[in-house]
């Protein structure tokens, strides 16, 4: 294969700097319109309120409220493990170790891969496991 | 010391829930080099300062983790020798053939007594890290693109079995114990740090009864004022961060731990000391072991044991 070229890096495009004011400016305007719904931890009784574009572990993190265990955040470790006992929501692909496609079926869902579409009440079902060998 | 025999981390193979949105991640947030993508449609990827085609390789699957660690061996011969080795321990192996992985020749893989994929090579071809290597520059623009590490560095792997997992990687790899965390009986081994090399460690292990799994990752930095800069490129880019900037007691490196999309953690971490193999192994006790993970806080957080992928 060839050596690389010295230059690997892209060089920012002109007019950068104005193109992200306008992004900003945008993202804002997004943000004032977005809708929120309410969520409860049916564990706690404990409720937040969660944005249609944030997922409910984002959302409960964000208002600095606790109830559903924390962890990478990406749906790859299991223990933001829920299961939503009524509303609807939208998920993206999480890790099949921590949730089987019966599971899912089921309304059992990783907090942090899952956006609210309405009202949500869950119940937590994830352990954060702080194993070490016996 | 000379770096002989094992000299070190090479490649890892990760998995990811959602491959666009990783070789995103991995590009320009993490600012790795992406070096090439096969059949199976893995990407490839190398820190912009490794001269060898490739050290991160993504793979979409339905689930996170690590699928195996390669380490560089000196030469071919050194690598059928490490076979006879492994084989004489009682280590079952294969052979996975060259080119399986792009630009990497033939690979002796075993698995390790906590469960981990791990592969021996001898060859990968040498792309340079952008520079000629007659009257180079210090660095080149992607060295400033994205957080922009030097080197995928080390691993730390959670598993049973590491007093045996010890065994295997001083008696028959030739790594030797630079550190390691002491269970509440004080016997008993927590977390050992081992190197191949100078560095402080060239992996990690820490007890775990699940075998196999990926604690984080680790790249290079060049200065605390880049790990600095590295966090301020998470929070711009909302990454999940887990702990830091802060400084590890074990090691002495300075840190920060996050995860990726998929949630399998890395770090991006500067410093540390430099071994040797006659150095007297470091000690840390149970009830200090907050303190030697995190040196500032004093105690671990619930997910340094906890979240694993
Ligand atoms: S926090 Fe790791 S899967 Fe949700
Ligand atoms: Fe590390």
């Amino acid at each position: 294969m060839e050596r690389l070229p010295r230059s690997i890096a892209a060089t920012p495009a002109e007019g950068e700097q104005a193109a992200l004011g306008a992004a900003r400016r945008e993202a804002e305007a997004t943000a004032a319109a977005r809708t929120y719904f309410a969520v409860t931890v049916a564990d706690t009784g404990e409720a937040f309120r969660c944005g249609e574009h944030e997922t409910l572990l984002a959302g409960m993190e964000r208002l600095g409220k606790c109830g559903i265990p924390v962890g990478c955040r990406g749906g790859g470790c299991g223990v933001c493990k829920v299961r939503i006992e009524s509303g609807a929501f939208c998920a993206r692909a999480m890790s099949r170790e921590h949730v089987s496609a019966e599971e899912e079926g089921a309304g059992i869902v990783l907090a942090c891969r899952v956006k609210p579409l309405s009202d949500i009440r869950l119940a937590v079902l994830g352990k954060m496991k702080k194993k070490v060998c016996a | 010391m000379a770096t002989t025999g094992v000299m070190r981390p090479g490649h890892i193979q990760l998995r990811v829930l959602d491959i666009d949105e990783s070789v995103e991640f991995y590009k320009n947030m993490l600012g790795l080099v992406e070096t090439g993508r096969d059949a199976q449609g893995r990407v490839y990827f190398k820190a912009w300062d490794e001269r060898d085609h490739n050290s991160v390789i993504l793979r979409q699957a339905d689930r996170a983790g690590m699928d195996l660690m390669g380490f560089k061996v000196k030469d071919r011969a050194t690598l059928e020798q490490f076979d006879k080795d492994l084989q004489a321990y009682g280590v079952a192996t294969e052979r996975i053939p060259a080119g399986e992985l792009l630009e990497t020749g033939e690979r002796v893989r075993f698995t390790t007594p906590t469960g981990h994929v791990m592969e021996l090579y001898a060859d990968k071809t040498d792309v340079g890290n952008g520079q000629p290597y007659t009257n180079p520059d210090p660095w080149i623009p992607a060295a400033e693109h994205g957080i922009a590490p030097h080197r995928f560095d080390h691993c730390l792997l959670y598993g049973p079995n590491i007093e045996e997992n010890l065994k295997l990687f001083t008696e028959v790899l030739g790594f030797h114990l630079v550190e390691r965390i002491l269970m509440e009986d004080g016997e008993a081994l927590l977390a050992t740090f081992i190197s191949c090399s100078h560095k402080a460690h060239d992996l990690a292990f820490v007890c775990h009864p699940e075998p196999g799994r990926l604690h984080h990752l680790s790249f290079l930095l060049g200065s605390w004022e880049q790990v600095l800069r590295a966090a301020d490129i998470m929070s711009m880019n909302k990454v999940s961060i887990d702990i830091g900037p802060t400084r590890h007691g074990v090691t002495r490196g300075t840190t920060i731990y996050a995860f990726d999309p998929s949630g399998n953690r890395f770090e991006t971490f500067c410093g540390g000391y430099e071994t040797y193999p006659d150095h007297q192994p470091l000690t840390w006790t149970f009830d200090e072991v907050g303190t030697g993970i995190f040196y500032h806080d004093r105690k671990l957080n619930d997910r340094f044991l906890g979240v694993v992928t």
